[in-house]
């Protein structure tokens, strides 16, 4: 069972009371850009063993979105923020570095 | 004007802890920026009750307030003066980004009563409900069985429990099932 911290109102909610909403960080690609930016925004995703950076809602909750760093292997959960930002933040960086070195994911590491 | 009813017209269970659908309730949502003064005056001016921490409720001598969200509470008052209520904040709010709409016939309220009233609650919600926990005046969003619900807990010890009307009786079964004679866990 996967527990999560949301960052609004700092209940730990267990996985029943979130929605898993896809891979955080996506830079939307509209009308107008390139077909091959276009597919990447829509299909292409990361499918990582390890360091995962993840949306969730607090759908049974506050009802907000947030950003969570996790391991999909491990399930451990290094930290989650608000996702109103286009980075993970240093601390939740420097935690998976400590246990991780030398990880990345996407442009991050 | 017809008769207004509640979803459930006050049916009530008795099993180790008391399950009661309170009737008719006056309930607003309120969205806006909660740490504006104009907004908080103006729940004040509508129901006496200050802004309320994250996971609060606070009563007021017209009323109470409950945090919802970052940026939305859930007012509650009489059923009939719901009107009026509406009237005040929507006055005290001109010119600021906030909405107050009536929701009192889109939910139910139970009463969750009796020394076991905790443990009704904790065998349906993932929450932590241990005495130490969740104190009086706590409020939470979560899911009874399969639906959203929000509850808090009365200085009385007694709980009340916000449902959409829809699943009124869902959410009365469930309770029922769980209040159950014999079911006592006896854990909290």
């Amino acid at each position: 069972m996967l527990t999560l911290q949301c960052p609004y109102c700092g209940v730990d909610a267990e996985e029943t009371e979130l929605h898993a909403e896809g891979e955080a960080h996506l830079k939307r690609f509209g009308p107008g850009s390139s077909d091959d930016d276009f597919e990447t925004y829509l299909f292409m995703r990361e499918n990582p063993k390890g360091v995962h950076f993840e949306r969730w809602r607090h759908s049974n909750g506050c009802g907000k979105f947030f950003h969570a760093a996790r391991s999909t292997t491990t399930l451990e959960v290094f930290g989650t923020y608000s996702a109103q930002t286009y980075e993970p933040p240093q601390d939740i960086k420097d935690k998976i570095t400590a246990k991780y070195p030398g990880w990345s994911w996407r442009e991050f590491a | 004007m017809s008769n207004a009813v509640s979803a459930l017209n006050s049916a009530s269970f008795e099993g180790f802890a008391t399950v009661t659908e309170t009737g008719l309730r006056g309930m607003i949502t309120l969205r806006g920026d909660l740490s504006s003064a104009k907004l908080k005056a103006a729940v004040k001016a509508a129901t006496g009750a200050a802004i309320p921490d994250v996971r609060r409720v606070t009563t007021g001598k017209d009323g109470m307030a409950a945090w919802m969200s970052p940026d939305e509470l859930l007012i509650l008052c009489d059923y009939a003066s719901v009107n009026d209520t509406i009237a005040t904040l929507t006055a005290k709010l001109t010119g600021e980004h906030a909405l107050a709409v009536n929701v009192s016939d889109a939910r139910a309220v139970f009463r969750i009563a009796g020394d076991g009233a905790r443990e009704v609650l904790a065998k349906l919600a993932p929450v932590d409900l241990s005495a130490g926990a969740f104190q009086a005046g706590d409020f939470r969003r979560s899911r009874i069985a399969q639906v959203a619900a929000a509850f808090w807990l009365n200085d009385d010890n007694s709980f009340e429990l916000v449902c959409f009307r829809s699943v009124a009786q869902y959410v009365f079964d469930v309770l029922k099932v769980s209040a159950q004679p014999g079911g006592e866990v006896g854990f909290l």
